[in-house]
């Protein structure tokens, strides 16, 4: 289906007016056993992009990350990050990468400044050049004041900029973030994003897995959208929604026992119909008329809401599933 | 942005001196409990020494001096609670901090991630871990000294044979432990079943042929024993074939080279790489 257009388009020279590649995965593959997590995905991260892996929990994002990084080795495929094979020199690859993992493993034991020193020491970085660094990157990561504590007296929130800050220590041109807000309350996850702004400002390629859709709209310049270690489409944010929904969604709820039944009668209404087990969901570029129209065959929601449209109708209509389950 | 660096020079520093950059990690981590750790290392001894070397001497001294090698009880002990202190703290230290690196706390995986390699994370913990057993050695063999057990010149080298015990005890328990990812209790079995026989069996207390045939083998695959005679070699000149001394020797060192070798493909097989 959009599977096999959007990867010739990805391998495609679409890219190159922009700068060269810092990553090039071709038919990426990593199996396990039977299990195949990322199923011959292929994409170009040129220099100084924000590019995102959205796609529900189990879809390969981690799996791709950590080859990406240089600590899971693929089955198959080709994978090249600066021009380096992380298969054959691992070391140099992740000499470049900074990495937040979807787990902070930071050294709980550690005091907050001395967390991100002994990170620096594994670049071979020496002292006179860690301490004012680690200064610097406290004072981005607004933890100055807890420098002396440990770790394990940080909030969720506070371990989890102390871990970016980590990943910085050595002033890295590509940063590896998984899942980089998930389990964080909206507040701080607007102080990472805006964090995040200010480093693709600074030219930092930005690699980011999520299954919030409002984090890759955010954050995203471009981003595949993943689903069962395949590629299912490719894009800016924009030009997805464009091409896979309308301008508008109208959403409907008429209790959960009659979804299913009145979606049927709505056929017709707008562009496409989709009935989900709480809500039934009309793709179509005015929604105000759309309801206008529901109400017209006497049929009365619930509840209604208009709103614009987003990567979740966008990988809705692309695998049949909602991104959280 | 200038750079200080560059990700090629980081590489290169990070597979020469990789081991050690996460060994400084370690002793940060140790020096967080640094009190402790004196405490013990100083604390242990003397009251090992005092009531074994002192109270229970007392009656044992009065039996039979000749069956100890005619030197006193304390003088007979003290190299083997010298060693077997070392093994107990590398049962410590090869255990449960290898499930907290690679299960509870994750923390090799922080490495794990920069320049560094499996094997480098491996082998930097076995090195801030051998230091702190050297450390602590030294100091239980200062107590000794200052208890009077020691008498030749060469006692200091039981210091080093202790540490060599201690590696080769909890190498292969760190690759055991490596292998681990589900804690159900493996290593309160391995203190019950394996360090406490050994501790007992060794020819810690009494000269390991006054047991029957039927256990002593216990003593012949123990670190403890092969460690503790190697150490009263040095501390009061035990008298023993050289051959058996050199066996002493290539025991302890063989088993801690094999258990460093399992460790470190084992990490290499968990982590990926």
């Amino acid at each position: 289906m959009h599977n096999e257009a959007t990867r010739s388009f990805s391998t495609s020279a679409s890219f190159q007016m922009n700068p060269p590649a810092v990553i090039t995965a071709e038919n990426l593959t990593k199996s396990y056993g039977e299990l195949t997590a990322v199923d011959g995905i292929s994409f170009e991260v040129p220099a100084g992009e924000s590019f995102g892996l959205l796609g529900p929990n189990g879809a390969g994002k981690s799996t791709t990350m950590k080859m990406i990084g240089g600590v899971s080795q693929r089955t198959s495929g080709k994978l090249s990050i600066m021009g380096l094979d992380p298969e054959t020199h691992g070391p140099e690859v992740r000499a470049h990468l900074g990495v937040v993992p979807q787990q902070d493993n930071l050294d709980e034991e550690l005091k907050v400044r001395e967390n991100l020193i002994v990170y620096g020491r594994y670049f071979g970085l020496p002292l006179s050049y860690l301490r004012p660094k680690a200064d610097e990157l406290l004072e981005f990561a607004q933890l100055t004041d807890k420098a002396k504590s440990r770790v394990d007296a940080l909030s969720g929130g506070m371990k989890r900029r102390l871990t970016i800050a980590r990943s910085l220590i050595n002033e890295p041109k590509i940063l590896l973030l998984d899942e980089p807000t998930t389990g964080l309350d909206p507040q701080a996850r607007h102080i990472l994003w805006d964090w995040l702004f200010r480093l693709k400002e600074q030219g930092v390629t930005l690699i980011l897995t999520t299954h919030y859709m409002d984090e890759a709209e955010q954050l995203c310049d471009r981003l595949i959208v993943v689903d069962k270690g395949r590629i299912m489409a490719e894009g800016s944010p924009g030009s997805l929604i464009r091409e896979y929904s309308t301008r508008e969604v109208l959403e409907l709820r008429f209790g959960s026992e009659r979804n299913a039944t009145i979606g049927r009668e709505l056929e017709g209404i707008g562009e496409r119909v989709e009935t989900l087990p709480d809500r039934v969901l009309i793709y179509t570029n005015d929604g105000e008329s759309a309801l206008e129209q529901v109400s017209a065959r006497r049929l009365h929601p619930v509840t209604s809401l208009v709103r614009r449209s987003s990567l979740e109708d966008v990988f809705l209509r692309l695998t049949g599933r909602s991104l959280v389950d | 942005m200038t750079s200080a660096h560059s990700p090629a020079v980081s590489a290169g520093r990070a597979k020469r001196w990789g081991s050690f950059f996460y060994a400084e990690q370690v002793l940060r981590v140790m020096r967080g409990y640094g009190w402790s750790v004196f405490l013990y290392s100083v604390g242990q001894p003397v009251a090992y020494l005092f009531a074994m070397g002192v109270g229970l001497a007392s009656l044992v001294d009065a039996n039979s001096a000749a069956v100890f090698g005619g030197v006193n009880y304390l003088t007979f002990i003290a190299p083997a609670l010298l060693v077997s202190s070392a093994v107990m703290t590398a049962t410590g230290d090869f255990s449960y901090p290898i499930m907290d690196g690679f299960k509870w706390r994750r923390v090799f995986y922080g490495p794990h991630a920069s320049p560094l390699v499996p094997q480098q994370i491996a082998t930097g913990h076995i090195m801030a871990s051998a230091l702190k057993f050297l450390v602590q050695s030294v100091v239980y063999f200062s107590i000794v000294a200052a208890f009077g057990a020691s008498p030749g010149p060469w006692g200091w080298v039981s210091a080093i044979v202790a540490t060599v015990a201690g590696l080769s005890f909890g190498l292969p328990l760190m690759a055991y432990a490596s292998t681990i990812t589900k804690d159900s209790g493996q290593f309160a079995l391995v203190q019950r079943f394996i360090v406490v026989p050994l501790f007992l069996f060794s020819g810690t207390f009494f000269p390991l042929d006054s047991l029957p045939l039927g256990v002593r083998w216990i003593g012949w695959i123990s670190p403890v024993w092969h460690g503790t005679q190697l150490g009263r070699f040095f501390t009061y000149g035990l008298e023993e074939n050289p051959l058996l001394t050199l066996a002493h020797v290539l025991f302890l060192v063989g088993l801690a080279a094999a258990g460093w070798t399992l460790t470190r493909r084992q990490f290499v097989r968990r982590m990926g790489a």
